[in-house]
């Protein structure tokens, strides 16, 4: 696929959709089948590996219609198996095809908080349009409904025209809630334990809130504008916010309960502790994890040249990993000035981890894939900076226990790649923070908070969610622990007071 | 928001300040450290050791010498002022026993996070040597409150000027010559000075331990930035730290990890001084 401007397949949309609008209440499945898919409009690759703006720039009006049209209404509505929070899907579509964006959005909130935030980063490949019925029958399913562009069409347009209500706060309960950690599981908790009326506090180690959609996610893929709209209703709603507060440190856990008088806690730290390859030279300088290099580049803005946080300057950098975070980190290294940027990954294209489009993105803006290969060690110069990475080959052999094709050494493969700049990004362990100065918080061997099917924990009044649960998952599951975490303490709460 | 308290002045570049933070005041014990920002836009992130802890008045004590942007820009602001972002006390709080004989080894602003570990010492019975050494008799800090809780008290100067004219090594060595030798050994300040203090002990394998100020981001083990090099183990300053064993430590992996930015750092910290003084004749 190949970049098309924006104008291009807006112009094209409109043609479509003046020929499908006189018959929208009477296409068949057959004419449904025949519109075809609408790309998402982004910036030009080679503008945009020069900036910080978002990439894909949302459908028009014309081109979320037309999209709209091609869902054919299932009976059975397999897209909803397929998303986490279980969004009416075909509800919330039909509406924009018949354009009714406002009871859209309505649709979509009734089961998720973040939809601005889920269209743009949710793996929508692997979730709803993976189940999509229109998909399956082309069998291919980049041409599944592109619902998650819908998602973010009706989130972006009630947004932009000042459509968003402040939820509707019940009178206050006089009960307190603590909510550690201000990611997408904990804004979401913030938002539903409030709405019940009662106090809620959210606490943030960082000077910012928003957790990894701040420090981790990139501007040019969610820009920061639209996190600080959702803590803006959040602020509206009355939830207190307490920046630079590490709980475990600040705090002890315990003691937000036992001095401060909280009635529930919920913990929803993340996955912050990055994960090393454990191969030689991996502390030279010029090697970095991807959240140090993501949080300097978002969070502390290394990227402004008003920012004081200093970025390492790159020529030849070397991506190690397969995800969303490789994805970002590579894409990020081209936009800071970086001439070659290398993706190393050890098995192939099919079965890297990261969304599909991101994928396309690094691409077309130049970033370089190198499969089958991993880095064996990292050779440094005479002051210990990186000044090459040792490669070693792979090739794909048996199915292993994750279904993937495991890759196999190739023996004598060694290779060597001048680079002075390596990015680690091969997932992230659970922040060991709370569990450390909790010791009565029952952990698993990999240091995620074991809860039971209420979220809750092996102590009295503290909940836990997101990827302190699950380890390093995504947006859209971290959102939905957060809203049933809400809902058991909301509950244990309500019994308390009869 | 913190305000500042209260500013001294020590020497040309040392300054003092008491920051309102009750519950880091409350919180904090010997060892541990802050994180600050002088700007919560664009600023960066800066650990500094705790000197202090006030739990009466709420504040906390930091000590600091201007090495770059931030702490130039920090000695500017004074009492009344408001710090848009202090997060702490962060890192493992130095562990607290009855050794028997310490000696405490302060370089430079390094005697300022010293000092409370060197209380919390004498406090738990032990007998506590404290050696404390600077460039000049004028960078010299806390000698009386050392004083105060020292059994013995020994002063170096590099040019003489006060005290011996010695590195700290030298009384040191002295000191792990004595019988009985020292059970334990703390060493902070420079990374060089803390690299021949453990240098110093190892031959008479006295257990020597050093803290470390590396390049942080988020001191909450998040970003790694601060992984060091401790025998065959890589450890975070910020989470497992920032004390560790000196005789384990590679200090010349740390010494490059820290200078890293150095050109940008200095590029940023003349562009700030240039701005901040424009209209006066300034010598860099």
């Amino acid at each position: 696929m190949s970049y098309i401007p924006e104008e291009q397949l807006i112009t094209q949309a409109k043609c479509l959709f003046e020929e499908y609008l006189p018959k929208v209440e009477t296409l068949k499945v057959k004419e449904r089948q025949k519109i075809p898919c609408q790309e998402m409009p982004t910036q030009d690759p080679l503008v945009r590996s020069q900036n910080m703006e978002e990439v894909a720039l949302g459908y028009s009006f014309e081109q979320a219609r037309v999209e709209a049209m091609r869902c054919l209404q299932c009976v059975k509505k397999n897209c909803i198996e397929g998303c986490p929070v279980k969004i009416d899907i075909p509800r919330f579509i039909d509406h924009i095809a018949k354009g009714e964006f406002e009871q859209a959005i309505a649709v979509v909130k009734e089961t998720t908080l973040l939809p601005a935030v889920c269209g743009r980063v949710c793996p929508q490949e692997k979730q709803c349009q993976l189940y999509c019925t229109l998909g399956k029958s082309f069998k291919n399913v980049e041409k599944s409904v592109a619902i998650g562009r819908l998602e973010r069409f009706v989130a972006d347009w009630e947004r932009e025209n000042g459509k968003v209500i402040v939820p509707f706060v019940k009178p206050s309960t006089g009960k307190r809630v603590a909510v550690v950690g201000s990611g997408p599981a904990g804004l979401v908790v913030a938002a539903d334990c409030r709405r019940e009326g009662h106090h809620v506090t959210l606490f943030e180690a960082f000077h910012k809130l928003g957790g990894v959609l701040r420090y981790g996610i990139p501007e040019f893929r969610l820009p920061n504008d639209i996190i600080d709209k959702e803590i803006e209703t959040l602020h509206s709603m009355g939830v207190e916010i307490k920046t630079n507060f590490v709980v475990g440190r600040t705090r002890k856990l315990t003691d937000l309960i036992e001095k401060d008088g909280y009635d529930a806690v919920f913990v929803g730290t993340g996955a912050g502790l990055p994960i090393f390859m454990g191969i030689e030279g991996e502390n030279l300088v010029g090697v970095f994890s991807a959240n140090e290099y993501l949080t300097r580049a978002n969070l502390m803005k290394a990227f402004d040249k008003k920012a004081d946080t200093p970025i390492y300057p790159s020529k030849n950098v070397m991506v190690l990993g397969g995800g969303n975070v490789a994805m970002d980190a590579s894409r990020m290294a081209k936009r800071l000035g970086a001439e070659n940027v290398y993706v190393v990954y050890r098995r192939t294209e099919n079965e890297m981890p990261a969304r599909r489009e991101e994928v396309l993105h690094a691409k077309e803006e130049g970033v370089v894939f190198c499969y089958l290969q991993n880095a064996n060690r990292i050779i440094g110069d005479d002051k210990g900076r990186v000044r090459s990475v040792e490669c070693v080959r792979y090739e794909l052999g048996e199915p292993d226990a994750s279904g993937r094709r495991a890759p196999i050494l190739i023996n004598g493969s060694e290779f060597e790649m001048e680079i002075d700049t390596v990015i680690v990004a091969v997932g992230n362990g659970s922040n060991p923070l709370i569990s450390q100065t909790t010791p009565q918080l029952a952990v698993n061997k990999r240091g995620n908070i074991v809860v039971d099917e209420t979220q809750k924990t092996s102590m009295d009044k503290i909940f836990a969610g997101g990827d302190i649960v699950l380890g390093a998952a995504t947006v859209i599951l971290a959102m939905g622990e957060g809203r049933r975490s809400a809902a058991s303490i909301n509950k244990m709460l309500a019994e308390a007071a009869d | 928001m913190s305000r500042i308290l209260y500013k001294q002045q020590f020497s040309d570049d040392v300054f003092l300040m008491r920051l309102h933070a009750p519950l880091i005041a409350e919180e904090r014990k010997a060892g541990q450290f802050i994180i600050l920002q002088t700007d919560d836009d664009y600023g960066e992130r800066i650990p500094l050791t705790i000197a202090d802890a006030d739990t009466n008045e709420g504040s906390i004590t930091i000590i600091f010498q201007v090495v770059g942007k931030t702490t130039k820009q920090l000695s500017f602001m004074n009492a009344g002022d408001e710090l848009p972002a202090l997060v702490g006390p962060l890192g493992t709080p130095t562990h607290i026993e009855q050794f028997g004989r310490v000696v405490c080894v302060g370089g430079g602003i390094g005697v300022a996070p010293l000092h409370p570990i060197a209380q919390a010492l004498k406090a738990a019975g032990n007998h506590v040597s404290i050696i404390i050494g600077a460039r000049n008799k004028d960078l010299l800090i806390l000698e009386n409150e050392m004083k105060s809780i020292a059994d013995e008290l020994i002063i170096c100067t590099d040019n003489g000027s006060y005290g011996r004219k010695d590195l700290v090594t030298a009384p040191l060595k002295e000191l792990c010559e004595q019988h009985p030798k020292p059970d334990m050994v703390i060493a902070i300040g420079p990374p060089v000075m803390m690299k021949f203090c453990s240098e110093t002990t190892r031959p008479y394998h006295v257990f020597t331990q050093v803290s470390l100020n590396t390049i942080m981001v988020d001191g909450t083990g998040m970003c790694g930035g601060c992984r060091v090099n401790v025998g065959k183990e890589v450890k975070f300053v910020c989470v497992d730290g920032p004390e560790f064993d000196g005789h384990l430590v590679d200090f010349d992996n740390m010494i490059n990890r820290l200078n890293a930015y150095k050109d940008i750092e200095r590029h940023h910290y003349k562009c700030f001084v240039k701005n901040a003084f424009k209209d006066e004749e300034v010598v860099l």
